[in-house]
């Protein structure tokens, strides 16, 4: 058999493909964030438990209210969404004038309650979450079984992240927020309502998160770590893409779950430092990200 | 003024500490530290749960044994041998901890050994596997109480090999307890004529085991052996079932896997399952009773974890009200003479390098059709007798046994 380095191509096709759904999950969660932290400045540490609470959300709908996978993408979002402008207006809206540190503090807070709180509630171990009938069983591609379900998610993962990055650098509505972000004062004085503005942007970013859960829950079990499980990555990705660059976060995003694919092949026991390295080796060559702007 | 009240207190420690009120019994509380995962992949299948069973059994003394009151303290190791040493070392020191407990993750419970044995305290094992801690790294004063890797391999490696999966490969968490777990089912499985054709090292708490089932798929083995735990063993199950792996024709094996895990895959994806099990709650009237008991406390049926907490601790007791006394030679001794009788453990005995024999069970994970509801997870395949369930003392590599 023709091999590449050692490992058999299928093998290899396989581990990208993977490393490409898994990519595609961390781009949607980046993506959250870099939206929050471009337009408002804040680093949302609460965006794990908040991808979190979008799969519990899921699931409670599935056992107490008997709504079922397709319902729980379009309703999960919005509680989480919901939940996000509560916070931006109760506690965050009050630290915009206070250095970035303080936003990190409180929402790194609200991550521990919040995860403190599911894990009293359901314990460790996690819900079952099954995958929709319509995406159950898998295609034989030759080289690897691929879940119907992993397609799904790739394939909405890349619209949601292009319509965003549409939404916000291509669209009217997108250009009002950047604008508001570089100047508050002078967009307010053109008669837009910017704290609204602020908080919609928030809970969207946060809602992004929430559809990461309802995408996630039939893969992982339904649990009050899954957000920190994923959360340092993810951070890890904005950080090398660029604190606030939209593009920076989908591109990395993708490109780190290939690398991480990549590694599990030829030393799975370094897969879950990988991510940093490049990080490391990305801010000492380029401190403000592979995309991001110097400020 | 302050001066003679400083002098004063101090003088009343020192009369304290020169006349105890029960003589045989240090500082005058026979404190039992139960440390475990309370927050990590591990809480569940030991937990709060294993503090709710230690009390359960201090309970059954009157919280009181050779005239001192018995106290429960508990810790969260977070799975990290470290903060497991450091939390044993100050328990020791300065928090008057007679008795380490639990400790489930076996790097966390390797580095408690070597602290236990050093300064002479009782460890009470029942959350590790890793056979090295009644092997090379026993301990005169560690006690291996509720299962261990050997007893795994035995058990459903051995079963499986019989049903003709003769070709293996292993999914292992990448630490001392899967390392070992993978070693021990190797060697079963090579020692019976089977085939080892590869394994994947993940690292603890993955979420995603997409990529090493996918090459585990490849190998083409007749069964995946999943040497971890707890959430991995969650997540690699229910994500073998989207791959199709089962399907497919290729068998998963559950090294170890806990009545909580089941639970919380749910039948439609644990069913067919094979396991071993040193417990399962609904054995006999004893079983269930004791059981029912623990449900009402913690809200859900214990693991054999657990129920082992409960065995080694009221054993411990037992021996301490025998001996009168709680220094750690004397009730060593005292636990290797008396025979582990209670309902863990019908028949159980102490051997030299500290393992607790006694019987363990192969079961098979039932389907949802067979369940008749919650927590009615398991049949009961065979009795595995306590002489073949564990590896036969003399060679386990314990320096004690002679």
């Amino acid at each position: 058999m023709v091999s590449l380095l050692g490992i058999p191509p299928q093998v290899l096709f396989g581990q990208l493909l993977l490393g490409l759904i898994n990519g595609s999950f961390y781009a949607l969660l980046s993506l959250g964030l870099a939206v929050i932290f471009g337009m408002l400045n804040v680093i949302n540490f609460a965006h794990g438990a908040l991808y979190m609470v979008g799969a519990f959300v899921a699931w409670l709908l599935l056992t107490y209210a008997g709504v079922g996978y397709w319902g729980a993408l379009i309703v999960a979002p919005l509680v989480v969404g919901l939940l996000g402008i509560l916070l931006e207006k109760s506690m965050l809206s009050r630290l915009y004038k206070l250095d970035h540190l303080y936003g990190l503090l409180l929402t790194f807070g609200l991550a521990l309650i919040l995860e403190g709180a599911f894990r009293h509630q359901y314990g460790v171990s996690g819900q079952p979450y099954p995958i929709p009938d319509a995406l159950k069983g898998g295609q034989n591609l030759g080289f690897m079984f691929l879940p119907n379900y992993r397609a799904w998610v790739v394939v909405a993962s890349l619209t949601i992240c292009f319509g965003t990055w549409f939404a916000i650098e291509r669209t009217k509505l997108g250009a009002y927020l950047r604008a508001a972000t570089e100047n508050p004062t002078l967009v307010q004085a053109f008669g837009i309502n910017v704290p609204v503005m602020v908080s919609l942007t928030y809970g969207f970013g946060v809602a992004l998160a929430g559809l990461a859960g309802v995408l996630a829950a039939p893969i992982y079990q339904v649990s009050p770590l899954m957000g920190t499980n994923l959360i340092i990555i993810v951070f890890a990705v904005v950080v090398i893409g660029g604190m606030g660059s939209i593009l920076g976060a989908i591109v990395t995003g993708l490109g780190l779950g290939l690398l991480e694919g990549l590694t599990k092949v030829f030393y799975p026991e370094a897969s879950n430092i990988v991510v940093f390295v490049v990080m490391a080796i990305v801010l000492l060559i380029k401190p403000a990200g592979l995309f991001g702007r110097e400020r | 003024m302050r001066t003679l009240l400083l002098a004063g207190t101090a003088l009343l420690t020192l009369a304290g500490t020169v006349v105890p009120a029960a003589a045989q019994v240090s500082d005058n509380v026979i404190r039992i530290g139960v440390l475990n995962d309370r927050s990590g992949i591990y809480a569940d299948l030991a937990g709060e749960g294993s503090a709710i069973a230690a009390r359960m059994a201090a309970e059954e003394f009157g919280n009181k044994v050779a005239g001192a009151p018995v106290e429960i303290v508990v810790a969260d190791h977070q799975n990290k041998a470290d903060i497991a040493a450091s939390k044993a070392r100050e328990w020791v020191d300065t928090g008057g901890v007679d008795v380490i407990a639990d400790v489930p993750n076996s790097a966390a419970a390797l580095a408690v050994q070597g602290i236990t044995k050093d300064k002479k305290r009782i460890f009470l094992m029942s959350g590790p596997g890793a056979t090295a801690l009644s092997g090379a790294q026993c301990s005169p004063y560690g006690f291996h109480w509720t299962y261990d890797n050997y007893a795994m391999a035995a058990g459903t490696g051995r079963a499986l090999y019989e049903q003709g999966k003769k070709k293996w490969f292993f999914v292992t968490a990448d630490y001392a307890f899967g390392q070992s777990l993978e070693e021990e089912t190797t060697r079963m499985v090579k020692s019976l004529g089977g085939t080892v054709s590869g394994s994947v090292r993940h690292p603890l708490g993955t979420p995603d085991f997409s990529s090493f089932l996918l090459q585990a798929q490849g190998s083409g083995a007749d069964v995946i052996g999943l040497a971890n735990a707890g959430g991995d063993t969650v997540n690699a199950v229910k994500q073998a079932a989207e791959f199709g792996i089962t399907q497919s024709g290729q068998s998963l094996a559950g090294l170890l896997m806990f009545i909580s895990d089941v639970h919380a895959l749910g039948l439609q994806s644990a069913q067919g399952l094979m396991l071993t099990t040193g417990f399962y709650w609904d054995m006999d009237d004893q079983t269930r009773q004791w059981s029912k008991k623990f449900e009402a406390k913690a809200g859900k049926k214990p693991t054999m974890v657990q129920a082992g907490v409960y065995s080694a601790v009221k054993h411990y007791l037992k021996a301490v009200e025998a001996a009168k006394t709680d220094d750690a030679d004397k009730v060593a001794a005292k636990m290797r003479e008396l025979p582990v009788e209670d309902m863990f453990a019908k028949t159980g005995r102490i051997a030299a390098n500290g393992r607790m024999f006694h019987d363990m069970y192969l079961a098979q994970v039932k389907t949802p059709a067979e369940s008749k509801g919650a927590w009615d997870y398991y049949k009961i395949v065979k009795t595995i007798p306590a002489d073949t369930a564990f590896m036969d003392p003399k060679q386990s590599g314990c320096p004690l046994v002679k």
